[in-house]
């Protein structure tokens, strides 16, 4: 345990040293010049020349990448070239609402999901199979901001049962968790229905029906708990991505979390926020990942870790 | 106007409304109430030397004094932090006395030495602010710019209640320059404590102070009791972030929202303009903007003046302001329609595709040429950017279109070697003050003509830059109106006899509010400050 431990967090330090190379060249070889944007629009070549020697732009890569990466290992991310602030206080402050969206979503997908997919492998090829699955297809098509704006136009604004945008109370999280639920629940019953009717078609399930178990009891605490391994691995992606930031519900939903952040600073060019969040997010990613294969053999003791 | 487009013209700060237009009597003025306005993009700061987007534009406004100030709805100066001031004969040194009212919300009072120091600190390269080079006639101004001062010798304070500037030209755009935001006037020891923090946690003299910031959800500001003025009406307003402006206008029709700052959404503009509470809910007025296409004259074969005549001929520009719903006017020349020394007699070039492709004979270019059109990759721009490709196609010219984010699109224009065409989109050029010089320096002057300015034209021509200089010398009183006749012939000239530009069209301005939000509206897209916080009211 601790040796695996010890691997993945060489692993994860890997990673992340990869993402923040890749990112930092992308973003030094995007054709905007951050220095000319922060000198405004009335700036001369001096003043332009000035902000790139203030910003550490006139460096060459290599030495500007080693300065990032030494206040990198201090925790310091830098500071934003547009709003001045340091970078890991403005993402900090955007975590606990992603943490929050992050987490309710994937109640809402994970239970909505399950009880889909159970159902659906009970019943597989009926007519409450097929409805299912139409659900789940529909789902995983459908565009975010197009549910997120009819959820929004009829709970909220039609209907009034729900605050149109913000955050703060339980019921603003109501409509972004469910639009993210909705579109999310469909994977999760695709996956628990196949996974279901392997494990109903084994032949300790025919022993336990052959012991004239209930029907519910061998489902649920036969079947069920067999076929939850893929949803694990699968809970971890979705922490790892939503801890990236729900770019799409965020800015409907006017929720302020790092996707919101993330997709200002994009358009901003402003390079220590886009940094910033790409590295706390593939930080999330790595944990989530790690966490995933650490609970896998607490479900199945099949799974020995090496 | 486009939400999209309303976003991107982030760093162009919006000046719009009318010299002629003044306020309505605002006899039913009350005091009282808080008010929510919003908008989708969180304020990058709230610090006066840095701050330059059309949203922090206003709410800095309202936190800080400066010298002078526009009064509201106009372009007029009026006294602020100055009770009075002299101009020596030769408009060389201005002499301010001022207000021994005015205070910091930290409870001190605001000295000459904060206004110098807050000059200073704009100018200060390391405050990476975009505001150093407005003081540029100021003596010393070049010495603090380039790092070799520590301060500004020709700003003295004599005592602590007088400044006194020097210039070192007569420059008669100096007083709008003192009413920018850039020079508010700061407390040291507040932007001392704070550092880079101060843009968020502004202290000021101003109508307004900042309760609370909450990034990305929401911004309280509250009355200043001690404001040494007489307004503001409201006893605060609440700007809350990350409202998609549909969902603003939404909440605005629901009541919960009072000015949706980011404008109307195309989806919802018709339904809205044509609501029986349409005029109550909508502002939409004209403003200081042009939109154009920038021709690089220095690349081959746009060098050729009949080449630039041409595509100026070949651009239909009514069909242009149809892609955008007609919130526009088409424009014959660089200034809009607004701004003194517009020439109502100049007509510009017309559509006239036959006359175009004459000209392009004329320069050898009977065949056409292959060109490309750099324009930003938000609606409307990229279908506007289509419709120019179609008019030029008709002429021969072969427009490649690529459209690309805003930074992109402004880094492409600002080197030399890449942009030949750029269509100004979303960044349009629009005024910081009301006067015609604003619309030639960084635009069409050698000085913007730099990598990474604003002279995608890269048009420096030295005849014109010595009338320029020459007629912002004209700084006296009595001198006004023969300095806008002379800057109107330049801006006439440079289009006449060298077409660096197609001038494409003037966009209005529009803004949602609620019905029981009160004052012109004038005061809701004001020339100087957009939104004027201090002046809006609610009705009783």
């Amino acid at each position: 345990m601790a040796a695996l431990l010890a691997r993945r967090v060489i692993q994860a330090v890997a990673v992340l040293l990869g993402v923040a190379v890749i990112t930092f060249v992308l973003l030094h070889y995007l054709p905007a010049d951050p220095a000319a944007l922060v000198a405004g629009r009335s700036a001369n070549a001096q003043m332009i020349a000035n902000v790139r020697h203030q910003l550490g732009l006139d460096l060459p890569l290599p030495l500007q990448f080693w300065r990032y990466l030494t206040g990198l290992v201090r925790g310091d991310l830098g500071r934003s070239y547009i709003q001045r602030s340091e970078v890991t206080t403005l993402v900090v402050a955007r975590i606990p609402a992603t943490l929050i969206l992050m987490a309710c979503g994937i109640l809402v997908e994970v239970a909505l999901g399950l009880t889909l997919g159970v159902i659906a492998a009970v019943r597989r090829n009926g007519v409450v199979d097929r409805t299912v699955m139409m659900f789940a297809f529909v789902g995983v098509s459908s565009p975010q901001f197009v549910v997120a704006l009819l959820l929004l136009y009829v709970f909220a604004a039609h209907l009034g049962w729900f605050p149109m945008s913000g955050f703060g109370t339980p019921a603003h999280v109501v409509l972004p968790a469910l639009t993210l639920g909705l579109l999310g629940a469909g994977w999760y019953a695709r996956m628990v229905r196949s996974a279901m009717i392997d494990v109903l078609n084994q032949d300790y399930v025919r022993t336990a029906r052959a012991k004239g178990l209930s029907r519910a009891r061998i489902v649920l605490r036969h079947a069920l708990p067999n076929a939850l391994l893929p949803i694990v691995a699968m809970i971890g992606i979705d922490i790892g991505q939503f801890m990236g930031g729900v770019v799409v519900v965020e800015a409907v939903y006017g929720w302020p979390g790092i996707g919101q952040l993330a997709w200002q600073a994009i358009q901003e060019v402003d390079v220590p926020i886009i940094m910033g969040v790409t590295l706390v997010s593939s930080l999330a990613i790595v944990l989530a990942n790690l966490l995933a294969d650490l609970i896998a053999p607490l479900l199945d003791p099949r799974i020995r870790v090496h | 106007m486009n939400t999209k487009l309303v976003k991107s013209a982030a760093m162009a700060l919006v000046l719009s409304g009318g010299l002629t237009t003044f306020a309505r009597a605002d006899d039913a003025a009350t005091q009282g109430g808080t008010i929510v306005v919003t908008y989708q993009d969180d304020m990058a700061t709230l610090d006066p030397a840095i701050g330059y987007d059309w949203q922090n534009w206003s709410m800095i406004n309202s936190l800080f004094s400066r010298l002078v100030d526009y009064k509201f709805g106009t372009t007029e100066i009026v006294p602020s932090l100055a009770d009075s001031w002299t101009i020596s004969p030769d408009g060389l040194v201005y002499t301010f006395k001022l207000s021994p009212k005015a205070k910091f919300t930290s409870g001190r009072n605001v000295t000459a030495a904060d206004v110098k120091y807050s000059i200073e600190r704009s100018v200060n390269p390391k405050t990476q602010g975009p505001a150093g080079g407005f003081f540029h006639s100021i003596v010393g101004q070049d010495k603090m710019a380039d790092g070799s001062a520590t301060t500004i010798s020709g700003i003295e304070t004599p005592d602590d209640s007088t400044v006194k500037f020097t210039l070192t030209q007569p420059d008669a755009t100096f007083l709008n320059v003192l009413a920018l935001n850039f020079a508010s006037a700061v407390p040291k020891e507040a932007v001392e404590a704070e550092g880079a923090d101060f843009g968020k946690k502004p202290v000021g003299s101003g109508a307004f102070k900042l309760d609370e910031w909450a990034p990305g959800q929401r911004l309280v500001f509250s009355r200043n009791v001690d404001y040494f003025r007489d307004r503001p009406y409201l006893d605060g307003f609440k700007v809350e972030i990350g409202q998609e402006p549909l969902v603003a206008i939404l909440r605005l029709q629901k009541g919960e929202v009072d000015i949706a700052g980011d404008g109307i959404p195309p989806a919802k503009y018709l339904e809205i303009k044509n609501s029986p509470d349409a005029k109550d809910l909508i502002v939409d007025r004209e403003q200081f903007e042009t939109s154009y296409i920038t021709i690089n004259t220095t690349k081959k074969p746009l060098d050729d003046v009949r080449v630039r005549k041409a595509i100026n001929m070949a651009i239909n520009k009514d069909r242009i302001v149809r892609i955008i719903n007609g919130r526009a006017t088409p424009a014959s020349q660089v200034l809009p329609p607004l701004m003194p020394g517009y020439d109502k007699a100049y007509k510009g070039y017309p559509y006239d595709v036959e006359g175009a492709k004459k000209l392009m004979d004329e320069a050898g270019l009977k065949g056409g040429f292959e060109t490309t059109l750099y324009a930003m990759n938000t609606d409307p721009n990229p279908r506007i950017a289509q419709a120019i490709q179609q008019d030029l196609a008709a002429i021969g010219v072969k427009a490649e279109i690529k459209a690309l984010a805003q930074p992109e699109t402004i880094a492409a224009g600002g080197n030399k070697d890449q942009a030949a065409l750029t269509w100004s989109g979303g960044m349009g050029w629009i005024a910081d003050f009301p006067d015609p010089s604003d619309f030639y320096g960084p635009i069409l002057g050698c000085g913007g003509a730099i990598a990474g300015g604003w002279n995608w034209s890269w048009f420096c021509d030295k005849s014109f830059e010595d009338r320029g200089t020459k007629a912002d010398a004209m700084s006296k009183p009595e001198q006004k109106d023969e300095r806008f006749k002379v800057w109107s012939q330049i801006f006439t000239d440079i289009q006449s006899q060298q077409a660096p530009w197609a001038p494409v069209f003037n966009e209005r301005r529009v803004v949602a509010k609620s019905k029981r939000m009160g004052g012109s509206d004038a005061v809701y897209i004001d020339p100087t400050r957009v939104i004027d916080y201090e002046a809006i009211y609610i009705k009783k």
